[in-house]
């Protein structure tokens, strides 16, 4: 009886509630961040306990190293081809789900799948469609005649070698990165689009406005505070992601042609041994991010809610 | 500005026959007032008319070329919707300027229509405003300046008063009428309200389940109601209907009155058992029966009433309207 009046007591109820949340912040992401962050200023090396405080060393290092400046350009690349046509493509499918139409819960339900696949059974499903010798997309390809004779138009050998060539890597790893992350981004824009009032479409095409005027005048800034969040999200994910990258190239083929920051940063700190280093690549863009986390959300803050 | 013909217009959804064989004709700058309940049509109606809908028979006509295969924009029609629909992320100036903006109009010209819209429908000192910022009313009147801007040749307005309190409601009624005829825009326009049609209309065209069951004058709607749906949804409190002669007799409650008072020579006579007196200030209401039917009389609160009395009551004959039993059809006489 006790305990049920004690619960009925917001001052009480409120802190339990909360409480495993603020554990799981703390233990799993506030003190790894710290402890990385304590790294990136530091000697520490795996086999070395040896501690000492180098200052920004770590980071000027890295910055004058070759590698690092391949991966920054790498990760630019990978995070916002990605995220542009996850957009793209979840858009167009929202548009077509959100009719009605025969066989609707098929498409829903092919389009849904990636998403009930762990990301790394996935990714090894597309390293035997995009292997070397035994891809059935080469194979797809040289069928209609686009690969593998003289004069196709993806060449005369046999097979693309998608993960031996640095551009169609490159290309697999954002298409991969893709196909995981459009599932939820269409559910997300599904409800975007689902939350416009019909009548301000109807009125907009009353008005006289075409698709493309809608689509940039109307419905993109009234879904903004819905996309806004969810392309930040898309982004630092994307950004801080290496599970594609690992499975299907670990950062290959050489010279590191599809290694991003997140992949550098395991590769130097935990198969390297070396902790510092790691650290300060991945904290890197740490206040870049942050920064633009917070002039995101004071637009979607400003923009209108219908 | 233009003619509008609906010849034959239906318009099903699955089983539904949302709108049922429609043939109507409005004239040049006329107020038509389509009315009726609740699901009766009027809105799918009105969506035909736009080209928000596609018909599933039928045709519409506007100055004399089909435009059923035509898209919205380039009907020439505006519509002003039951939830204003606003775009809430632009200003009230941008919303009314959008239909031109859409067309490509240079800067200039766009703000000299805009104020002219804005001025028409006094709300000049709003432009710089978002909708979420404007009233009730004056969202209506942007929903209705950013309709007019462009000058289409017919006007649709879907219960465009509705969502407005009572108050606001009577004098946006009067400033409707008065813009209507000022810039003589032909016109549609949806209610459920009958003492809104009456006020507006110049026609008013009566809907029941997709079908037009009457369209004329509101005199002609209100005094020669063409069957007993017309005369039971049309004023208030409705006709009353008494069973006599075999014909369903019909009158309305204010043509109800104690039999000493008629100047009539012969009115038709019932005696009238009253059992509730409502005393609503400009009139009063007698709520009883004759035999075992419910009528109505809206009588003079200076009348001496007492409830519970039983009194002579007659109807003028040539205000008795007269309806078949079965069909509900008027009868003339
Ligand atoms: N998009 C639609 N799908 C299915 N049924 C509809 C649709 N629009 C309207 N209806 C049906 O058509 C009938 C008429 O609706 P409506 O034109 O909105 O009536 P009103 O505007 O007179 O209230 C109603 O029975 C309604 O349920
Ligand atoms: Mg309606």
């Amino acid at each position: 009886m006790n305990v049920r009046r004690l619960l009925d007591r917001e001052s009480v109820l409120a802190p339990l509630l909360l409480l495993p949340v603020v554990l799981y912040v703390v233990l799993f992401i506030g003190f790894p961040f710290v402890m990385s962050f304590v790294y990136s200023i530091s000697n520490v090396t795996v086999g070395n306990p040896d501690f000492r405080v180098t200052g920004l060393g770590n980071f000027r290092e890295i910055l004058a190293d070759k590698v690092f400046q391949k991966s920054l350009l790498n990760t630019f690349i990978f995070t916002f081809v990605s995220v542009g046509l996850v957009l793209v493509f979840a858009h167009a499918l929202a548009e077509i789900l959100i009719r009605d139409f025969r066989g609707k819960w098929l498409v829903r339900f092919l389009i849904m799948l990636p998403w009930t696949a762990p990301i790394a059974l996935g990714s090894i499903g597309f390293l035997w469609f995009l292997d070397s010798l035994f891809s059935p997309l080469d194979w797809l390809l040289r069928a209609v005649g686009l690969l593998g004779k003289p004069g196709a138009l993806f060449g005369p050998m046999s097979n693309l070698y998608w993960f031996g060539r640095p551009d169609l890597a490159m290309a697999a790893v954002i298409g991969v990165h893709v196909w995981r992350l459009l599932p939820l981004a269409t559910v997300i824009l599904i409800a975007g689009l689902n939350s416009i009032p019909k009548e301000i479409t109807e009125a907009a095409q009353m008005d006289g406005a075409g698709y493309f005027r809608r689509l940039f005048q109307i419905n993109l800034p009234l879904l903004f505070p819905v996309i806004g969040v969810s392309i930040l999200f898309a982004t630092f994910f994307t950004f801080t992601d290496m599970t594609v990258v690992w499975v299907l190239t670990k950062g290959g083929p050489p010279p590191h042609s599809t290694q991003v920051l997140a992949s550098l940063a395991f590769l130097k700190g935990i198969q390297g041994g070396d902790l510092a280093q790691g650290a300060a690549v991945a904290l890197f863009f740490f206040p870049v991010l942050a920064g633009i986390a917070a002039i995101v959300l004071r637009l979607v803050k400003k923009a209108v809610v219908i | 500005m233009a003619i509008v013909e609906l010849k034959g217009i239906s318009k099903s959804f699955g089983q539904v026959r949302a709108v049922d064989g429609v043939d109507v004709e409005i004239k040049d700058g006329e107020f038509l007032v389509l009315l009726g309940p609740s699901g009766s049509g009027k809105t799918t109606l009105m969506r035909l008319c736009a080209g928000l809908e596609r018909p599933t028979g039928g045709s519409i006509v506007i100055d004399g070329s089909v435009v059923n295969d035509v898209p919205p924009r380039e009907r020439g029609i505006a519509m002003v919707f039951q939830s204003y629909a606003l775009y809430p992320h632009k200003t009230v100036f941008r919303n009314i300027a959008f239909p031109l903006t859409v067309e490509g109009m240079d800067k200039a010209e766009i703000r000299k229509k805009v104020e002219w819209a804005a001025g028409l429908l006094g709300i000049g000192h709003l432009l710089d405003r978002m909708p979420s910022q404007v009233s009730g009313g004056e969202k209506q009147r942007v929903a209705i300046a950013r309709a007019l801007v462009r000058r289409p040749k017919v006007l649709l307005m879907d219960e465009p008063l509705s969502n407005l309190d009572a108050k606001v409601r009577h004098s946006a009624r009067d400033e409707l009428k008065k813009f209507q005829r000022e810039i003589g825009v032909t016109t549609i326009y949806v209610t459920h309200d009958q003492a809104e049609a009456m006020g507006l209309g110049d026609r008013i065209a009566v809907m029941h389940e997709g079908k037009v069951r009457q369209i004329g004058t509101p005199d002609d709607i209100y005094h020669y109601p063409a069957d007993t749906f017309v005369a039971g949804f049309v004023g208030t409190p409705p006709m009353n209907f008494i069973e006599k002669d075999g014909l369903l007799t019909g009158f309305r409650p204010e043509l109800f009155h104690p039999a000493e008072l008629i100047s009539d020579q012969d009115p038709v006579r019932f005696r009238f058992r009253i059992e509730r007196v409502e005393n609503l200030g400009a009139y009063s209401l007698a709520y009883g029966t004759i035999g075992s039917v419910k009528v109505i009389a809206n009588l003079s609160p200076r009348l001496r009433i007492r409830e519970g009395e039983e009194r002579d009551f007659g109807v003028s004959r040539q205000d008795v309207r007269y309806f078949d039993k079965q069909t509900g059809a008027g009868i003339r006489r």
